[in-house]
């Protein structure tokens, strides 16, 4: 058995019994999911057949271990799982067997023997407020993630807190919780947001990344345009009923019966940028806005701060009401006083009236 | 008594703006509708006549006096001061310009009473001394003479006894108790003593009581004209001294515009107190006689007549229903103006236009709307009741060769009585 | 780097709020301005009342005499128009119901998209139409100071925006909906100090008129 370092996609998908046709659907679903035209499925295919498997370092900071959850386990036994088997992820903390100093000497070892050529994978925040908040075998997650990265080829932060800070950095941000990005400067970062996001994303970024061994075109947010160019809004088969006016207005209304669309009822789909509509979720069975509830724009920056879940998109993050009452109680207060500066000044004008006669109609001189 | 400078005219803007004042201004969209609805400006098309910008010099004396922002922006040296200058400049708009007939106050989206705002900026203009010189000698004829026109009682007392000789009408005068006391305009003691010859013939038919005051028939008021407050008190106290002293229950006030604005509703709140006597304009009294069937008429005219309403006791004094009865008592071919009643067009000479000559030119210009309204019925007889606009208004036909008779409607009514010669004062 | 997410969440936190205070107290502070001068007691015997012939003026007013009206069309079309497109896109738009919905507690019906679309696209037409007026109108031209076309750019910048983020024709969404609600906040905050302030002090304006006319009973 070759080294599994030196192996090739194609041989380790040979191996666990794909077929030469079902490879090629799976880049053709590539090559649609990345936007790429239908010529390209061969070059996919080929880039993809002889593609070496990478090796690739998984750090977990502060997160909740759902992206773990969300890429690792809902597809098995598919080909994205494949293409996770296929990389060689040599270290995983919540996923490896091994464990203290054995792990971190696994890492070591990888970073080494793969140095300018890993990936590192980040999903979690860095805590910069007190390096303690979180560590792993005593090292804090900035040191971890600037040692490993060092010798690193790209880094994919992902999962909403490894993108954007995500939960840990909301409002009061306890941690001084921040995203990869704010820490790395010198490789290229790759945002897969989504709280959790999108495996079928995780697996064509690094599908892109295996087939032209680049990375993909980034938006603003150093997302992949292919996933993250099109908001939920735009592609959202409820948009026809947005467009007419028809909103459900509870969740158990006629109009929510109807599938109405979801807008009054807090859905985010028109700020957030993401493939769930067209990807969908659970081997495509459904996603959020088709089983009845809105988008929550989990895959924007600061999403937990952008007003409650259940509040329409128009309305303000703060509480107007309560901003109206403290400043018509201000306004009553400042107004009193500019109405007394008025009274006042008009009382002095009605004070230094000078009596007008017809003998001083006329100016002097 | 104080010196007229820009400081006592600033004070005075102070001391006017009010409450509507600045809501008035708060409301102010720069819109433009007032113009259109103004003969100073649809007759000579000069935008700088349009009503709204006749206040600049209040307005900004509001804006800087009375609102944070303006106060915020003087601090900041931004505001444009109001000064000797500008209220120069300004004499030709808030006089020569405007007639204060409030037709702009009638149409304006905002609901702006800008002839209201005239009248207020004009105290500040007289305070400072902006006034006309012609105004200002018209009011210093008024206090100090008695009359804007210079008349005496005298030459009213020859007139009575002109009148009395020709008609055997008697004309009751200082008559301690009679029930109405009737002023008059000066125009009508020396242009129309018709009209004083008429009052005795209807009163006399309707058996009403009445007198004239020697001390207190002049019922103009050059200080509502000229802006000012002090000097119209002066002229209103007259009037409330005789008719208390005569102890009458009514005051009427005649064919002259301002004199019912000042005598009505102005001369209460210039004497800061009720009067004890109520005021009616006499197209009221003469209403009111036909209603209850004291005054009947005969022999209609089948002249087509019709009838300007001045706009002090039409628009800005709510008589506008009773002449159209009296006219229907006199005539039965009565035709309306395009634009009557509260929408009426101003003869152009009200509001102390037509006693000041730098404003003549100008005045004649923006009588062609009358004159173009009058042409509109095919009248053959212009009726009217305001002794001002009658002079105006004949004045302005001749400047333009039109041929027109004109009659107050209170001397129509008294050609057209029924005198029944049983009846006996 | 996430510039527009996070000036979508200034624009609809900090700012807002912050728009909302001034605009509130501002206003308070103006009526009370206004109010304060006081109306001198009135001591004349009155041939009307005030208070009906004031609030029938209040509506009243709405509608333009018809001569001035057949000598200056356009400042009535043009200021129709645009003020029912604004009126339209600001109260009958669902997601601004929404707004006023949590701000009031009470809410109201709305339109559908498309009308209210068709309602901001003549708000804009309008609104340029009464602009050229301005511009090219010799009374409004003497009239026009920097305040009114001040106020102009900010009635103008929400309908602008609000199309441009309604049919996404910037991106990113959060961008252009950031501007927006920027744009509507430049206007509750200048509101107060500007001729904006018509919007309320035009009923005081129109009662007083209708008062004052109607205690010398003509109905103005």
């Amino acid at each position: 058995m070759a080294d599994p370092r030196t192996k090739t996609l194609g041989e380790t998908l040979r191996r666990h019994g794909v077929s030469r046709r079902g490879f090629l659907k799976f880049c053709t679903a590539t090559a649609s999911m990345m936007a790429l035209p239908p010529s390209m499925v061969p070059a996919v295919a080929a880039a993809l057949d002889k593609a070496s498997r990478p090796s690739v370092i998984w750090l977990s900071f502060q997160e909740c271990t759902g992206c773990t959850e969300s890429l690792t386990r809902s597809h098995s036994p598919t080909l994205e799982s494949l293409i996770f088997d296929h990389i060689s992820l040599d270290y995983h903390h919540t996923l490896q067997v091994a464990s203290g100093h054995a792990a971190e000497k696994a890492r070591e070892e990888a970073m080494h023997a793969n140095h300018g050529n890993y990936l590192v994978v980040v999903d979690g925040s860095i805590p910069l407020g007190n390096p303690g908040y979180s560590t792993t075998a005593g090292v804090s997650n900035l040191q971890t993630l600037e040692e490993t990265v060092a010798g690193a080829a790209a880094v994919i932060a992902v999962g909403t807190c490894a993108a954007f800070g995500g939960l840990p950095k909301a409002y009061p941000n306890p941690t001084g919780a921040v995203a990869v990005r704010d820490i790395v400067h010198d490789k290229p970062v790759i945002n897969v947001s989504g709280c959790p996001p999108i495996p079928m994303v995780i697996t064509g970024v690094l599908a892109h990344y295996l087939t032209f061994g680049t990375l993909p075109q980034l938006d603003q947010y150093g997302r992949p345009m292919n996933f993250y160019g099109t908001s939920i809004h735009d592609r959202c088969y409820r948009r026809p009923f947005y467009d007419k006016g028809l909103f459900a207005d509870t969740f158990d209304d006629e109009g929510a019966r109807k599938g109405w669309c979801l807008y009054k009822l807090g859905c985010k789909g028109p700020m957030t940028y993401n493939a769930c509509a067209t990807a969908k979720w659970n081997e495509g069975t459904s996603w959020p806005v088709e089983s009845g509830h809105g988008c929550l724009g989990c895959s924007e920056p600061n999403f937990w701060d952008a007003g409650g879940f259940y509040n329409a998109l128009s309305i303000p993050v703060g509480e107007v009401s309560r901003s109206v009452s403290y400043a018509a109680a201000a306004g009553l207060a400042v107004g009193a006083a500019a109405a007394g500066l008025n009274s006042r000044a008009k009382a002095k004008a009605k004070k230094n009236h000078g009596t007008v006669t017809v003998d001083d109609l006329e100016k002097k001189s | 008594m104080s010196e007229a400078t820009l400081e006592r005219g600033l004070n005075a803007f102070r001391e006017q703006i009010d409450a509507p004042v600045a809501a008035f201004f708060s409301s102010c969209v720069s819109c433009g509708m007032c113009a259109e609805a103004c003969l100073f400006y649809t007759e000579t098309n000069d935008p700088k006549y349009t009503p709204i910008r006749k206040l600049e010099p209040l307005r900004r004396v509001w804006e800087q006096e009375y609102t944070i922002s303006g106060k915020i922006k003087k601090a900041l040296g931004f505001a444009r001061p109001v000064t000797d200058a500008m209220l120069v400049e300004w004499r030709e708009l808030l006089y020569d310009s405007c007639t204060m007939c409030a037709r702009c106050s009638m149409v304006c989206p905002v609901g702006n009473d800008i002839a209201y705002m005239v009248r207020k900026a004009r105290e500040g203009m007289a305070a400072s001394g902006n006034a006309p010189a012609d105004v200002i000698s018209a009011a210093g004829r008024a206090v100090k003479i008695g009359s804007p026109m210079g008349i005496k009682y005298k030459a009213l007392e020859a007139q009575i006894k002109h009148i009395e000789a020709d008609s055997g009408e008697k004309i009751p005068v200082d008559v301690e108790g009679a029930d109405y006391m009737a002023l008059l305009s000066s125009m009508e003691v020396i242009n129309f003593p018709e009209y004083i010859q008429s009052l005795a013939k209807i009163f006399k038919q309707a058996g009403v009581s009445w007198t004239l005051c020697s001390e207190a028939f002049e019922a103009t008021n050059t200080g509502i004209q000229i802006g000012s407050s002090d000097i119209a008190r002066q002229l209103v106290q007259r009037i409330v001294d005789g008719a208390e002293k005569l102890k009458v229950k009514y005051v009427i006030a005649p064919e002259c515009g301002h004199a019912y604005t000042s005598i009505r509703w102005d001369g209460p709140n210039l004497i800061g107190r009720p009067y004890n006597f109520r005021v009616l304009h006499i197209l009221e009294l003469l209403d009111e006689l036909r209603a209850s069937g004291k005054i009947r008429t005969e022999n209609l005219s089948d002249e087509r007549m019709t009838f300007h309403d001045p706009c002090s006791i039409a628009r800005k004094g709510g008589v506008i229903e009773s002449p159209r009865r009296l006219m229907d008592m006199v005539s039965t071919n009565f035709v309306e103006m395009k634009d009557h009643g509260k929408w009426n067009w101003c003869c152009g000479g009200g509001g102390g236009v037509s006693a000041n000559t730098d404003a003549e030119e100008l005045r004649l210009k923006a009588f062609r709307r009358k004159k173009e309204q009058i042409a509109e019925t095919g009248a053959e007889l212009l009726v009217t009741a305001c002794a001002n606009c009658r002079l105006v208004i004949e004045e302005g036909l001749e400047e333009y060769n039109v041929e027109m008779p004109m009659e107050g409607l209170t001397e129509l009514v008294a050609q057209h009585l029924v005198v029944d010669e049983n009846v006996e004062a | 780097m996430n510039e527009s997410m996070d000036f979508l969440l200034w624009a609809r936190g900090t700012a807002f709020d912050v728009a909302v205070a001034i605009f509130v107290i501002g206003v308070i502070i103006r009526l009370f301005e206004i109010v304060s001068l006081g109306r001198a007691n009135n001591l004349a015997e009155p041939k009307g009342s005030e208070f009906g012939p004031g609030m029938k003026t209040i509506v009243t007013r709405t509608l333009p005499e018809a001569g001035v009206f057949k000598r200056q069309p356009l400042t009535v079309i043009g200021g129709y128009v645009f003020h029912f497109g604004l009126l339209i896109s600001l109260f009958l738009f669902i997601p601004h119901i929404e707004l006023f919905a949590a701000t009031f507690g009470f809410s109201w019906p709305g339109l559908p998209n498309p009308i209210v679309d068709a309602a901001a696209v003549l708000g804009i037409v309008g609104l340029l139409a009464v602009l050229w007026h301005r511009l090219t109108n010799p009374v409004m031209k003497i009239l026009t100071e920097k305040e009114d076309y001040l106020v102009w750019l900010l009635t103008f910048l929400p309908l602008l925006t609000g199309y441009l983020a309604y049919h996404r024709l910037v991106n990113p969404y959060p961008f252009i909906l950031g501007l927006h609600i920027l744009s509507v906040e430049l206007l509750l905050v200048l509101f107060p100090f500007t001729k904006l302030m018509h919007t309320f002090t035009l009923f005081l304006a129109r009662w007083y008129n209708g008062a004052m006319n109607g205690r010398r009973g003509v109905e103005s």
